[in-house]
């Protein structure tokens, strides 16, 4: 006989405020199978779960009800509970008066009945547990990091230097990522390559990691501990053990005028090409798109003059297969470029740039090494305005969020500015100032106390040209909305930061959730802010949301911690909410009949063929068997299950009529 | 029939829909009261049989919800969901059974505003049908 006990939890005024608590547990004592019924403020308290415990105890209980919050909150809390008074964790279940309940309704009987009908639910669902025992299966000690930026590179490094074995793979040709192109970096102003080279070079030299540039992820599969990925090396068009980096052939290629995507296009490349001086690998690719020989068929001039003989036309893309046990994605983000907007010139004014060109204009290793240029004409501008919020924060741009990097950033370039043109006017626009972060405030009252930069609250509505000057117009919100024109050599658009290029796809091969705005989703907001719902895949840096350096530095550590922490034992222990097909005594053995449909359901491969032999090893029947270490517990084959010989631990088919039967009995 | 209140069940994922059902929760959106939601791992996971056995216990309306196309936690359940649902549902037309009964919708773990919206919406259009007396009476012959 069912000896269940179920535990109210008021949640404070949560659910107390709006559901009749007391009605809720009174009426659920008369449930057939409870013998106890309680409510208590508050349930995942310490004094809370004692109650459960001792409940379990005194009475016997042979399963618990808590109804509280969601179980995607609360479900492991109260599994534990259960677990540390004896019972068997999967004979506790949660039912969802908070979330599904008081949160959504208005305080008034029918919330009341609604959570006594949820609670009667579970209860159902709960008479027909099974205990059920965690699956232990091994694990692969080795990482993959995708993405060689400051998230990339500082999650490799920690899971390296942990003893562990890291695969990184980067699709541009280096690793460094935006932070590699930054001139200098907020509050501190020094130097940002000077900080992130040394660290992409210790990436390239540790011997625990190896690096991939130039590829890309294009296929998991497999569980947590367990993955196998193929990666597609795509073709460098180089043989890169000859190459010796010695880079005549980038000099010498005829194609010169290629816009340099890490300059952000106010530089050129060649065709074969490191992006950057301090590229790490510091070895050529060939661009296959720009390529004179690749497009027309004729030059060779690299593979003339390459001194090693390292250059391979003829290489293909190469798919390599590791196996591996966790992912660290790190991926970043990108910004909306000018285009974006077309009431500040877009496509008119070469003076009108993104912060990322503007990092680029004032870096000492940049196209103009480090002055401040107009890109039209090369001049220095004697007075520039900077736009905060351009798309952030912008509903009808389809931006809601706030970009968080701008702010500080944007003081940063005017002060940038105004350090290196001394007798030069610099504007910000802005809504608000977000200087929240440590020496951030003190960073933007140096610019605007100390440089003299002109803060101005208010938008700017639009940018046209007049007399070789760039009319910004705007409004001091400050000074009465008054409305105000600034002739400006040159603007800085803050553009918002949004999720990368292929964010979604990538989210789609390893299946995690994303958001709206394709920034990948968290596993919990605040208490699990780098897991995914994916197990054994987590997130560092800017593809969970735009952050700044030190924030995506401590997300990529944790990131980092976490695989660490997988890492730590040999077996791993995972929820065997998962499918089985049914066993009975001979002479049926089982209801499956062998027609092998669910193998053609199954995503992971799960389903195995199990003969079934006479002592003498004679063939009597086969059948299907799930392989407990690949089945994730989706339940497909069991809803296609003709026979319906195949259930699923958690949801068995008794579990969910039986849940059905009681929402609608009163 | 000026009070009828319809009673709907929906069969959501854990990943998706449940988990968007908490969001509208965690936002303080309101919706209507006649909603109860079964947790189901993904909704390749669901039976069909039981939307008849709802129905024939006394449901009104029915929403079936899981991950968008290609979100799916466990990869494909959600276009299996899908394509049983195509085969059924004029199998259930057929038969005789109200399709306009059964909402299938897809909720993101993102969407909680969505989802207050598919309830209010299903709540309505139920309403406006009426109860849903002849599967109930053909049904206790066989549940």
């Amino acid at each position: 006989m069912a000896r269940i006990g179920v535990f109210i939890c008021h949640c404070g005024e949560n659910i107390g405020g709006t559901v009749d608590c007391a009605k809720v547990a009174q009426s659920c004592s008369q449930l057939p199978g409870v013998v106890h019924s309680v409510d208590y403020k508050y349930m995942c308290s310490d004094p809370g779960q004692n109650m459960i415990k001792e409940a379990i105890k005194e009475k016997k209980l042979t399963g618990v009800v808590v109804a509280a919050c969601s179980p995607r909150m609360h479900e492991p809390t109260f599994r534990r509970a259960t677990a540390e008074a004896g019972l068997n964790p999967f004979l506790c279940e949660m039912a969802n008066l908070r979330e599904h309940c008081s949160w959504v309704h208005p305080k008034e009987e029918a919330t009341t009945q609604k959570a006594i009908d949820i609670v009667r639910t579970l209860v159902e669902k709960l008479k027909r547990n099974e205990a059920i025992f965690p699956i232990k299966v091994p694990v692969t000690k080795t990482a993959l990091v995708i993405g060689g930026g400051v998230a990339g590179i500082q999650a490799a490094l920690d899971i390296a230097n942990g003893g562990h074995k890291v695969i990184m793979i980067e699709r541009e040709p280096s690793i460094g990522g935006h932070m590699a192109q930054l001139s200098e970096t907020f509050p501190t102003l020094d130097c940002s390559q000077c900080i992130l080279t040394p660290r992409m070079v210790e990436v390239a030299q540790h011997s625990n990691i190896t690096l991939y540039t130039y590829a890309e992820l294009e296929g998991l599969e497999g569980f947590i501990g367990n993955f196998k990925v193929k990666i597609r090396k795509k073709a460098k068009s180089i043989d890169e053990k000859l190459c010796t980096g010695c880079g005549l052939c980038t000099t010498k290629c005829p194609q010169k005028k290629i816009p340099s995507e890490f300059e952000q296009g106010l530089g050129s490349r060649p065709a074969i090409y490191v992006p950057f001086p301090q590229a790490v690998p510091n070895k050529p690719v060939i661009d296959r798109k720009n390529c004179t020989y690749f497009t027309q068929g004729k030059c060779k001039v690299c593979e003339k003059i390459c001194p090693t003989k390292a250059i391979r036309y003829e290489q293909t893309d190469e798919i390599i297969e590791v196996e591996i046990g966790a992912i660290v994605l790190a991926t970043g983000f990108d910004i909306k470029r000018t285009d974006f907007f077309p009431e500040y010139g877009y496509n008119k004014y070469k003076d009108v740039i993104d912060g990322l060109q503007f990092e680029r204009l004032a870096s000492a290793s940049g196209p103009t090494l480090g002055a401040i240029k107009r890109p039209s004409d090369g001049t220095t501008p004697k007075t520039v305005v900077f736009v905060a919020c351009a798309g952030s924060r912008d509903p009808a741009k389809g931006i809601e969020y706030c970009s968080k990097i701008c702010c500080m950033y944007t003081a940063k370039h005017a002060m940038l500015y105004k350090h290196k043109v001394h007798e030069g006017t610099p504007y910000v626009f802005y809504m608000d100032i977000r200087a929240g972060g440590k020496m951030y405030e003190e960073f933007v009252r140096r610019a605007i106390e100390e440089d003299g930069v002109k803060y101005v609250r208010g938008r700017v509505s639009r940018i046209y040209e007049r007399n070789g000057k760039y009319i910004v117009v705007g409004a001091d919100t400050l000074l009465g909305a008054k409305p105000l024109e600034i002739e400006a050599d040159m603007v800085v658009l803050a553009t918002a930061g949004i999720a990368n290029d292929g964010a979604e796809e990538l989210a789609q091969k390893v299946h995690v959730s994303y958001d709206p705005y394709h920034f990948f989703a968290e596993a919990h907001p605040k208490l699990r802010p780098v897991e995914t719902n994916t197990a054994g895949i987590f997130l560092a840096g800017a593809c969970q949301a735009p952050k700044d350096i030190p924030d995506t530095v401590a997300q990529a550590s944790g990131a980092a911690s976490k695989v660490q922490n997988l890492f730590s034992n040999d077996e791993l222990t995972r929820e065997p909410l998962i499918a089985f097909v049914n066993r009975m005594l001979p002479p049926y053995y089982s209801t499956c009949v062998g027609c092998f449909l669910c193998q053609t359901v199954c995503p992971y491969n799960a389903i195995e063929k199990e003969e079934i032999k006479t002592r003498d090893g004679k063939l009597i029947k086969t059948i299907a068997k799930i392989n407990p270490g690949l089945c994730q517990g989706c339940g497909t084959c069991v809803a296609l299950c003709r026979s319906k010989s195949i259930d699923i631990y958690g949801y068995t088919n008794k579990q969910v009529y039986a849940e059905v039967a009681a929402l609608l009995s009163d | 029939m000026p009070n009828f209140e319809p009673k709907i069940v929906a069969f959501v994922c854990n990943w998706c829909t449940y988990a968007g059902a908490d969001l509208t929760g965690t936002s303080r959106i309101k919706y209507a009261s006649n909603i109860r939601i079964i947790r189901f791992p993904c909704t390749g996971r669901i039976d069909f049989m039981l939307l008849l056995q709802s129905f024939a216990l006394g449901a009104d309306g029915i929403i079936v919800s899981g991950c968008h196309p290609n979100d799916c936690h466990y990869t494909s359940g959600n276009f299996h969901a899908r394509r049983r649902w195509m085969v059924f549902r004029s199998l259930l037309d057929f038969m005789g059974v109200d399709i306009n009964r059964i909402v299938f919708s897809w909720v993101s773990a993102a969407e909680g505003a969505k989802w207050a919206q598919v309830v209010n919406n299903t709540v309505e259009q139920v309403k406006k049908l009426g109860p849903y007396e002849n599967y109930k009476k053909l049904g206790q012959s066989f549940f």
